[in-house]
């Protein structure tokens, strides 16, 4: 069987197409951890975290943030669709500062009204741009 | 004659007043179109590759794995019927509620049919005939947004999960161009089996390595799908919607002129009779004055 020498990868999020086009490689988060996923990839359904998503560009490599969602893996194609996608310019790098103090602060709360869920949600999100705006 | 002639006078100005209103109408609803054109422009891919992963993951797995991808006798059957809130906008809900009727002409016969109306042109419609309505959204057509769309998906999975019905269907105005429509009927639950056009060999026809268990991912994927599916709708509807009401007004606009110039021709038609005359007694009395 004939592999498939490129994957043929598109990232979709509500209301946009962000990327489509062929990619040699592309890591994307899975809920059990990042996904290396190189062409000829058995079929595989994922669903995705919070976390930051790449493949090479040339040289260099595009990373994008994505929050939850799903993959889907197919041996010559890749589709991502993501509740929300940023690239590194679209963050803003204070309002992360301050989400992941806020998130921190809740978490640290003795207060048994506060959401740990939300808490917790907040401060990965944050905490995945951190990485992409640094 | 003088009567005759206010009367015309009266007509061309509330022609007149119609007039202003079609055209501040078709101006409204082409801005509005402009908006809701871009949003449906984007929200498109995102809803059609999460079709083409249900469809090659419906190929892949059982379906009993999951409630909604169960596939019964089609026993009990759900619309869901996509209009406008409201009407000046042509043929636009007319459209939608015939192609509605014949659908429900065609399967009300042998099995039990039940709506799900979006839109105050479908819910008046339906309220004098004997269907039987489960939901009703109005006044949500004119802000289009993703929080209608989960609460009407909730109800038709829950419904559709707990087996009360077999399977759903959509019918919407798809928004083709500014002046173009077309209605489309089309399945949502249950997800349809494909079936492989041709065995190819990067695509084997094979389960998926799950990363989660399968319950969990269909959990989470399927829902979020139908979701997906009802917003497009709702989103190409209202595109329609100012789309077809703008053509409208601009046609009632057009009209409204055409009746004034006819108007205005036969106003001072009756004036310049009337001087005549009037021309003529004088002249005429005046000569017998002198004769």
């Amino acid at each position: 069987m004939a592999l498939p020498e490129a994957i043929q990868l598109e990232i979709v999020a509500p209301d946009r197409l962000v990327f489509s086009g062929e990619v040699q490689e592309v890591t994307i988060p899975g809920a059990e951890g990042y996904l290396g996923i190189l062409p000829g990839h058995a079929p595989l359904l994922s669903e995705l975290k919070t976390g930051i998503i790449s493949y090479p560009d040339g040289e260099d490599r595009v990373e994008l943030f994505c929050s939850s969602g799903f993959a889907e893996v197919l041996p010559g194609r890749v589709i991502v669709l993501a509740e929300e996608v940023e690239s590194p310019e679209m963050i803003d790098g204070s309002q992360a500062q301050a989400d992941k103090e806020k998130a921190e602060q809740m978490l640290r709360s003795r207060d048994p009204g506060t959401d740990y869920q939300a808490a917790l949600t907040l401060l990965e999100q944050a905490s995945a741009r951190l990485q992409l705006v640094d | 004659m003088p009567g005759n002639l206010i009367h015309f006078r009266r007509r061309v100005r509330s022609v007149k007043n119609i007039q202003q209103i079609t055209r501040a109408m078709k101006l409204v609803a082409a801005s509005k179109l402009k908006r809701a054109q871009d949003r449906i422009i984007a929200a498109r891919p995102y809803a059609n590759r999460m079709l083409s992963v249900l469809n090659s993951m419906a190929r892949r797995i059982d379906p009993a794995q999951h409630p909604l991808l169960a596939q019964r006798d089609r026993e009990r059957v759900m619309l869901v019927v996509v209009t406008g809130d409201r009407g000046l906008c042509g043929s636009f809900n007319s459209n939608i509620i015939r192609s509605a009727m014949n659908f429900i002409e065609d399967e009300a016969a042998n099995r039990t049919l039940s709506l799900t109306l979006v839109g105050r042109r479908g819910v008046e419609w339906f309220k004098t005939r004997p269907w039987q309505v489960r939901h009703e959204f109005v006044n949500i057509m004119t802000r289009v947004d993703h929080r209608y769309a989960r609460e009407i998906g909730k109800g038709i999975i829950d419904y559709f999960s707990a087996s009360e019905l077999d399977a759903v269907y959509l019918v919407y105005n798809e928004f083709k161009s500014v002046v173009r429509q077309d209605v489309i009927l089309e399945p949502l639950l249950p997800i349809r089996r494909l079936e492989f056009e041709q065995e190819s060999d990067t695509d084997p026809g094979v389960d998926y390595i799950y990363e989660q268990p399968p319950r969990e991912m269909l959990d989470f994927l399927l829902p979020r799908h139908v979701e997906t599916q009802i917003f497009r709708a709702m989103l190409e509807s209202e595109a329609a919607e100012h789309g077809a009401r703008m053509t409208a007004m601009d046609a009632a606009t057009r009209n409204a002129k055409e009746m004034i110039d006819q108007l205005t021709l036969t106003m001072n038609r009756i004036r310049q009779a009337s001087i005549t005359t009037e021309i003529i007694e004088i002249v005429s009395g005046a000569d017998a004055l002198e004769g």
